[in-house]
């Protein structure tokens, strides 16, 4: 059934899976590495990244089959895969498999949140680093995260006028984390450095947007503070994002155990499923470091040597406790439960308003009557907000993962 | 190698840097929409990687085709709903 | 409020839905009892195909008369239900099918149903993206498509205009001739009892000779324009009709939304809701031997449903043998949608001893069933 087999297959080319494929490789095994950008790097390392380019040159010493442009859409079959490309498609087989599918940006719908040019804060940076041109541009940058301050940095460096960060999370959470960092140093400089750079830049924390204004694009966005004052900021592009959420689609289709938006895995990053690991952002939001040493550890894990997996289990464990600061810092604030309006759209597919949505019971409700949820991206964007705003979790999966054509699918 | 690849974006032409996505091409077109969602609303990219499906556009007549994950080509027919 | 009612119905798709809104019209006090959402079982798993269908006269019969109660009712429905005049084009592969389209033209004709015949140039013009070489096809305008969920929260919304309760997300543990008893121990008391409850009815009521036949359905992306007609293939009712071979149709249905609705599958024994890839790819195959451009298009969701299938292929409307209070109303197979309506009069008509418009007794549960192979 399976085109090509492999030892063992990677799926997601961002920290984690470069780390994994490289050290499964290195334990002998025969490795294909997958990912649906064309460019390997994940979110984090877009664009011409040293530190993905050091560990693609490894990996490309190490023979790891590197596919470009391929996404995964289903599991037609046991230890395979069905992937496809731009213009074809075809089955992998695995002996061991590892999801590093990483995490996406969660959103929150308030008014004029669809108007053009309003996007994601990683996303407005990867779009840069696609080659969109921002030099000159103004932007607000908003919602919760390191992420906004990664972003920052990067867009001053690239000449872009940041009008304002906006920071959901009060001051205090924020002091309290980088409290924290002092347990991390090389982290604690990284964040001195960063907001060093940013000087001049307004750094606003407990402070969200409350509506964009503008007609054909954004030119306008409102923001507002916990002590009620709201204050309008034109701008050319809004990057806001509030937080990240692991992609868990695929890990679900192959029967993971999935709690609390994570994917469960042991200390050899082995899910509920035999042969099957995760690491990265899907096994719970922790950050670049965490995801570099999770990956190494599946990697090594899928190889089959224990004794370097285990030599990573207490660095392992110190960038976790990062991990849970970091969720606890940026906790995303009851308020925020009040941003959409009763006529904002919460599915942007189906143009489904937050009014009929919040009239139903649950999500399969939801989904039936007012279709929200229902659109090519599956639930991805709106899910997450619908969550927040009113609790209900996700359905089970079906494939395809991903949309796929039909012709891909009838294989 | 050259520097720019030269495509056409609702039939005018555009100079992106090699290695683009589409989705920079069509910015640099000028076009705000990249399309129009289900009741008409002007729509551009949101995620920028793949999973939102706002940054459609037909690509040499092939329809949805998700823009910011695809590279431009020399020649290439972008075309958006407006 | 009480807890007294003239009918409790177990079950809010889109039957249930039918029966309830005939009834409260009528002035009778219902109430339904649903675990939720209403039309979330093989109503949302239904084409939404209303069609006039000849596999025998019960059926021409009882698909004929509903059809023509959704069409006088085609201006009253919201927009969320959908409902398009799309018409069915049955299409005929080679000259063996084309006799069997001439052979359908009379009898619509016969009992008043507008129908045509398409020669292959017709057919090619009609639908450019059907693949060259078919032989024709039978194109019968009336017949229409719905999103039925919504369709079946509509009826039960009028029925709740005219009084009836909605026990929406309760579910019925157990259910006799006196009512309904809920699984908090509420009693529902009630004249009449109808069991409405789809595939799932024998559990309520054991003994009710209705078996569970799982489909699959795909839906696609946006591609307004690229299939204007109900599509089935003339091979359809050789599907249908097998009772124990799996089997799949081509079966293609353009909604307003300009997504394509792909069908359709059928299975005895598989009680799971998951996807079975090979009934999958086998379906997916059926359809791109008749529209080879479908391989191109983008799909973006897939999932099942349970038809309640019978032996002799007629549903079961009204009461049981042993006990004249207790009603079932199920068994519709592939026509529930098509035959809602009409199962809605039948019902109310024998609860108030009024004479239904088409004869009753072709559906009475009570009846002598033969299996057909």
């Amino acid at each position: 059934m399976a085109d090509r087999a492999f030892g063992v297959v990677v799926v997601g080319a961002g920290p984690a899976g470069l780390t994994a494929a490289c050290r499964a490789a290195e334990c002998g095994k025969r490795v294909a590495m997958l990912d649906d950008n064309p460019q390997a790097g994940g979110q984090i390392w877009r664009g011409a990244s040293p530190q993905a380019a050091a560990w693609m040159r490894r990996a490309e010493r190490l023979e790891v089959e590197w596919i470009s442009g391929a996404r995964v859409f289903d599991a037609p079959a046991p230890q395979t895969l069905a992937v496809e490309t731009f213009d074809g498609e075809f089955r992998v087989g695995y002996g061991s498999l590892i999801l590093a599918t990483g995490a996406r940006e969660r959103f929150l719908p308030f008014p004029g949140w669809t108007l053009p040019n309003a996007m994601g804060a990683g996303a407005l940076q990867a779009l840069a680093k696609s080659g969109l041109p921002l030099a000159g541009k103004r932007v607000v940058i908003a919602g919760s995260g390191p992420l906004l301050l990664a972003v920052a940095d990067y867009m001053k460096a690239h000449g872009v006028d940041v009008r304002a960060i906006a920071e959901q999370a009060p001051q205090a959470a924020i002091t309290r984390f980088a409290m924290r960092l002092a347990g991390h140093p090389g982290k604690l400089m990284q964040a001195i450095a960063l907001r060093a750079g940013l000087l001049g830049v307004p750094y606003r924390t407990s402070c969200w947007p409350v509506s964009a204004q503008g007609k054909d694009r954004i030119e306008s966005v409102t923001l507002r503070n916990a002590a009620g004052r709201t204050w309008t900021e034109a701008c050319d592009y809004l990057a806001c994002g509030f937080g990240l959420v692991p992609n868990l689609e695929l890990a679900a289709l192959l029967g993971c155990r999935i709690a609390s938006a994570r994917v469960e895995v042991d200390d050899q990053q082995q899910t509920a499923i035999a042969g099957v690991y995760a690491a990265g952002e899907a096994t719970g939001i922790g950050g670049l470091e965490l995801s570099l040493v999770e990956g190494e550890i599946a990697g090594y894990s899928a190889g089959g040597n224990v004794d370097r997996a285990q030599a990573l289990f207490a660095t392992r464990a110190s960038h976790r406790r990062f991990a849970q600061a970091l969720e606890a810092a940026f906790a995303l604030r009851p308020e925020l439960r009040s941003l959409p309006q009763p006529g904002t759209i919460v599915c942007r597919c189906e143009d489904v308003s937050f009014e009929r949505v919040r009239a139903c019971a649950n999500w399969r409700e939801a989904k039936l009557h007012t279709r929200c949820g229902m659109g090519p991206c599956q639930g991805r964007i709106c899910g997450p907000s619908v969550e927040f705003l009113l609790g209900w979790g996700a359905e089970s999966v079906r494939p395809p993962v991903f949309p796929a054509r039909i012709g891909s699918l009838s294989r | 190698m050259p520097d720019s690849v030269k495509l056409t974006v609702n039939g005018v032409a555009v100079a992106a840097p090699a290695g683009a996505m589409v989705s920079t091409a069509v910015a640099m077109a000028g076009a705000n929409a990249f399309r129009r969602s289900v009741s008409g609303e002007p729509r551009g990219p949101l995620c920028g990687m793949g999973i939102c499906f706002e940054c459609r556009v037909t690509i040499d007549g092939r329809a949805h085709c998700r823009s910011c994950q695809v590279v431009c080509r020399e020649g290439m027919e972008v075309r958006t709903d407006g | 409020m009480g807890n007294s009612f003239d009918v409790a119905i177990a079950g809010g798709g889109i039957v249930g839905a039918a029966c309830a809104e005939e009834c409260a019209a009528s002035g009778l006090k219902v109430v339904v009892v649903e675990p939720g959402p209403v039309g979330g079982g093989a109503t949302a798993a239904g084409m939404g195909h209303i069609v006039v269908m000849d596999d025998s006269p019960a059926q021409i019969a009882l698909t004929n008369y509903s059809r023509s109660l959704w069409m006088a009712r085609a201006q009253e429905f919201p927009g969320d239900v959908e409902y398009v005049a799309a018409g069915t084009l049955w299409v005929a592969a080679d000259e063996e099918e084309m006799a069997e389209v001439r052979r359908k033209l009379d009898v619509y004709h016969s009992i008043g149903v507008r129908a045509s015949v398409l020669d292959a140039r017709d057919i090619a013009k009609e639908e450019p993206n059907l693949r060259p070489g078919l032989a024709g096809g039978l194109l019968v305008p009336d017949d229409a498509v719905v999103y039925p969920p919504c369709a079946a929260r509509y009826q039960l919304e009028r029925a709740r205009q005219n009084g009836a309760v909605l026990r929406i997300g309760e579910s019925a543990a157990s259910l006799s001739g006196a009512g309904i008893k809920l699984r908090d121990g509420t009693l529902l008391s009630a004249g009449i009892t109808v069991n409405a409850t789809g595939a799932w009815a024998p559990e309520l009521t054991p003994g009710i000779e209705v078996r569970k036949r799982k489909g699959h359905l795909v839906i696609t992306e946006r591609y307004p324009g690229w299939v204007r007609h109900q599509l089935v293939e003339l091979g359809y009712l050789k599907s249908a009709h097998s009772t124990t071979e799996d089997s799949v149709a081509f079966n293609v249905q353009p909604r307003k939304t300009g997504q394509l609705l792909i069908g359709s599958s059928r299975q005895f024994g598989a009680e799971h809701r998951e996807i079975d890839h090979h009934m999958l790819v086998r379906m997916l195959a059926r359809a791109q031997e008749y529209m080879p451009g479908l391989a191109q298009l983008s799909a973006i969701r897939s999932w099942t449903g349970f038809r309640a299938a019978t032996p002799d292929k007629l549903p079961l409307i009204g009461p049981c043998p042993g006990d004249e209070r207790l009603y079932v109303a199920t068994g519709h197979e592939g026509l529930g949608i098509t035959t809602s309506m009409a199962t809605g009069k039948l019902v109310a008509a024998l609860i108030l001893g009024q004479t239904p418009a088409i004869p009753a007794a072709l559906y009475l549960p009570g009846r002598k069933q033969e299996a057909h192979a």
